[in-house]
């Protein structure tokens, strides 16, 4: 079972991994598929089976789909994209790095803690997430309808092809354009 | 009791419902309809205040209206204490006050804001009413603010004068200082007795020793308040420059009333001043020589209405020597007389002045009895009431404070007297250059309108015979407003008189004798003047000294303005231009260079701020878990 | 069924805090060094993705389903917020011509 974890752990980073280095979007796009599928298969491992299923669906179903089609509908993957300089890139590196080192001395007085004895591996069931998602937050949950609405409407206002909500950018100012 | 409440609730409610539509429509109300209406609101509060007083039994009624200020043990109620003293008080007050509004219809029937001046005059009305009635210090001290305003607002009240500006300033600063004592006397009795309340203030100060170092503190602040509303020695300067006001505002607030409230506040307090001794020597002898700072200046002023304002101060001066020997019910009576007699030499001035149209030197006057003969004949009779020509009310009055003092302090006896000679002349020298001789001015004089005469008459007939209110023993009377007095200030009931019959006669008679002797001087200075020499010049140095009054307006100048200036040119010189600007002026600079240093990290970079933001995570997790 | 309930047994929790640092770390990186507008979305999405899996990690070995459900609300909340950014990146490449992170350098004074 352990050896299961580690199978899926090491294709999310090496996933990851290749999200960051593809020079191309459209590869981007599928190797982060690739990466969300197997956190999802870790929500499984996890006991967490509604989550695994909502994440397929909102995130590799939809968000991910919506990405590729915004890719292809704007030629992205014929873009060349100009790289940064090596100093910035190496320290973003260092930083990434030290970020993750300072992360991990932060919680090394947790990293042993041993699983609690009262463990119930049913609380990732549909039935128990469902009934505590409409008792206990049911207003968040109706609210965030809300949110959903307010979203699209501003993607439209913001995506559709002549209104006031245009903002009137330069066709093409420089890179690293300074104007201190 | 109900109806005892309803009625005391009116008093000063009605002023203050005339002021307020006054005030508001003042604009809407033609001709006399605001006069009349201030007037019928006063004479209102006068029949009300008349109802409560023939209803009135003795005892103490305290009035609560609504609780006021209620923090922690602090509890203050809205309330009105009805007793024999402030009854006294809101007699005089609406009752003079309705005659002087009256007055005032005829008198400032040709100024365009009239109805302006009979709304503050009412509300001057309200106030005062507050003040004499409140049954803790802190609503008398509404009211004590109250007339201070409306001092300060009918001395200016033709604002168009500078001069007259600066006197209403004058004023208000100068009660400004003395009202500092009364909030401090204030604060000190509320931190020892825990009330305000006039009724339990006076039940736990009486139970303390005579001396007590607290009592004598608080007493000394109070009497700085009377000091300045009462226009006693140091803070007198303001009333005489107070006759800037029209001439029924000198009569109602500055010689019947407000500056009255002083004596009023003493007598109120009467119980603690009772057991401070070194408080009561002060005020003797303060009063002692306001009376004859008051009478030496008036000797030699021209302007008629500064005389009055002159003889205001010494004879408030009077009523203070009687509070210093203890003598309340003296000083109280001298108040009722002298409300009566002031009010008409006032309204009596302002009648001449009306006459004459506008004049006010008497150099200028004279032979104006045979024209103007009401006022001549009421004139005369409050002449000879504040100069104590028996039976009239002045001398009554007067002699109760003599004898009283005459008891205490034979020397204070003797000024008194001298002040007294002193009266009658500048009374008489007023009089006489006035109504006698001949006419030396150029306006054409005329008598006064029937609305003006009629309260004169009125008045002159209580002048006349306010003193049986209060006949002594030694006339057959029983001192009838003593006893009523008596009943609300307990000390009142601390006083006696310990005079033989005889000193009493002996006393009267001298005085009488001197202030006679005194009179026919006068005549023969000024009674058959047809031409005066005004000029100071060749006078001797003391003549010149008092006729300069005491030089005290310069001494003021040079002792606190002066200064105070100089300090204030140096604070600015120094502490604005030098500190308080470049620290100003400098920290904004500093701001803006910082900004203009700082401002180059914001590039416009989205890529550079997100690292910014990455970088500042990482440092604060670093401090968070390894800084301690 | 009944093995996978008993995996997360076997597998101790630190292993799931580092996994979740490192894809945060990656991500952030990628954010970092990327010009390209979109790929820096998916950075954010990633990061996202690391805090939601300790999230559910925490709340399976705790046996509280609060963590779940603000995973749920975390999924939410993404979904508005990549619609949106999309919306503004069609903009930004309709007005530009260009997906470049420099084109965004108007915010400042």
């Amino acid at each position: 079972m352990l050896y299961l974890f580690y199978f899926f752990a090491a294709i999310s980073v090496i996933a990851a991994l290749v999200v960051v280095s593809a020079k191309s979007p459209i590869n981007s796009v599928i190797a982060l598929v690739v990466c969300f599928l197997s956190i999802a298969a870790h929500y499984i491992l996890l006991n967490a089976q509604f989550l695994a299923m909502v994440h397929v669906i909102v995130y590799t179903g939809a968000i991910m789909v919506l990405m590729l089609f915004v890719i292809m509908l704007l030629n992205m993957n014929t873009v060349v994209e100009v790289r940064k300089p090596v100093v910035t890139r190496i320290l973003a590196v260092v930083t990434g790095g030290l970020f993750f080192l300072v992360l991990l001395a932060a919680t090394r007085s947790g990293l042993s803690t041993p699983v609690p004895a009262d463990f119930d591996p049913g609380i990732g069931l549909v039935k128990r997430i469902g009934m505590s998602l409409f008792q206990e937050f049911l207003v968040p949950f109706e609210l965030s309808s809300v949110l959903f609405l307010s979203a699209m409407a501003g993607a439209m206002m913001l995506a559709k092809k002549d209104g006031t909500a245009n903002v009137n950018l330069p066709p093409s100012s420089e890179p690293n354009d300074s104007r201190a | 009791m109900v109806k005892t409440d309803l009625l005391a609730l009116l008093v000063p409610a009605l002023p203050l419902l005339g002021a307020i539509i006054i005030g508001f429509g003042r604009r809407r109300l033609k001709g006399n309809t605001a006069g009349m209406l201030g007037t019928a609101m006063v004479a209102l509060g006068f029949v009300a205040s008349l109802l409560l007083f023939l209803g009135h039994d003795g005892e103490t009624h305290i009035v609560h209206l609504f609780s006021w200020i209620h923090v922690g043990a602090m509890d203050i109620p809205f309330a009105f204490q009805i007793d024999a003293l402030s009854l006294w008080m809101m007699l005089i007050v609406t009752g003079i006050g309705t005659l002087i509004h009256l007055y005032s219809i005829g008198y400032m029937h040709d100024d365009p804001r009239v109805a302006t001046f009979f709304a503050q005059l009412n509300l001057f009305s309200f106030s005062m009413l507050l003040l004499v009635m409140g049954a803790n210090f802190l609503v008398t001290f509404i009211g004590w603010e109250g007339v201070g305003l409306c001092s300060y607002l009918l001395i200016g009240f033709w604002y168009t004068t500078p001069e007259f500006n600066y006197a209403g300033r004058k004023a208000f600063v100068m009660n400004r200082i003395g009202d500092i004592g009364m909030v401090l006397a204030m604060a000190l009795m509320f931190y020892q007795f825990g009330t305000l309340t006039y009724v339990d203030v006076m039940k736990q100060g009486g139970m303390m020793a005579t001396g007590n170092p607290l009592i004598v503190t608080a007493t000394l602040l109070l009497f700085l308040g009377a000091t300045g509303k009462s226009a006693q020695l140091p803070l007198l300067t303001w009333l005489p420059d107070a006759m800037a006001g029209p001439t029924p505002v000198s009569a109602l607030i500055h010689a019947a009333t407000m500056v009255t409230a002083g004596i009023f506040l003493v007598v109120r307090s009467s119980v603690l001043f009772q057991l401070a001794p070194y408080t009561q020597d002060i005020i003797l002898w303060v009063g002692v020589a306001t009376a004859l700072f008051g009478a030496t200046v008036g000797l030699f002023q021209n302007d008629i209405k500064k005389v009055l304002a002159y003889s205001t101060v010494s004879q408030l001066g009077y009523m203070f020597a009687a509070l210093g020997v203890g003598a309340y019910s003296a000083g109280m009576f001298h108040v009722t007389t002298h409300a009566f007699f002031k009010a008409l030499l006032f309204l009596g001035a302002g009648s001449v002045i009306h006459a004459l149209g506008g004049e006010q030197d008497i150099r200028k006057m004279g032979g104006l009895k045979g024209v103007t003969k009401t006022t001549y004949m009421t004139f005369l009779i409050a002449t000879l009431a504040i100069a104590g020509i028996p039976p009239l009310s002045g001398f009554f009055s007067k002699d109760g404070i003599l004898a009283s003092t005459f008891a205490e302090s034979p020397l204070a006896y003797g000024v008194l007297v001298f002040a007294a000679m002193l009266t009658a002349f500048y009374m008489f020298r007023l009089l006489f250059l006035t109504f006698f001789g001949t006419y030396r001015g150029k306006a054409h004089p005329h008598e006064s309108p029937k609305v003006m005469t009629v309260p004169l008459m009125v008045l002159a007939v209580l002048s006349a015979i306010g003193g049986a209110l209060n006949i002594p023993h030694i006339f057959g009377g029983h001192d009838w407003l003593k006893e009523f007095l008596g009943t609300a200030a307990d000390g009142i009931g601390m006083e006696h008189l310990e005079l033989s019959a005889n000193t009493e006669w002996m006393l009267m008679a001298l005085s009488t004798t001197l202030v006679v002797l005194t009179i026919w001087y006068t005549w023969t200075l000024f009674g058959k003047k047809t031409t005066l020499d005004g000029d100071t010049a060749d006078m001797p140095f003391l003549k010149r000294l008092i006729a300069k009054r005491w030089m005290l307006d310069e001494l003021y100048a040079s002792l606190f303005e002066k200064p105070y200036g100089w300090i204030s040119k140096h604070f600015f010189s120094i502490g604005e231009t030098k500190v308080a600007v470049p620290l100003t002026v400098g920290t904004g600079k500093a701001a803006l260079g910082l900004g203009e240093w700082l401002r180059k990290v914001q590039t416009g970079n989205t890529s550079f701020y997100l690292f910014g933001m990455m970088a500042g995570v990482v440092i604060l997790l670093i401090i968070t878990y390894f800084g301690g | 069924m009944e093995n996978v309930m008993t995996a997360i047994r076997v597998v101790p929790l630190d292993h799931y805090l580092i996994l979740s640092f490192l894809l945060f770390s990656i991500g952030m990186v990628g954010a970092l060094v990327r010009r390209n507008i979109i790929i820096v979305i998916m950075c954010l999405e990633l990061m996202l993705n690391s805090v939601n899996l300790l999230l559910v990690a925490f709340s399976a070995y705790h046996s509280d389903p609060g963590g779940q459900i603000m995973v749920f609300f975390i999924m939410l909340v993404a979904a508005a917020e990549v619609t949106v950014g999309l919306a503004i990146l069609v903009l930004l490449k309709r007005n530009t011509d260009s997906v470049d992170m420099n084109q965004l350098n108007r915010l400042k004074w």
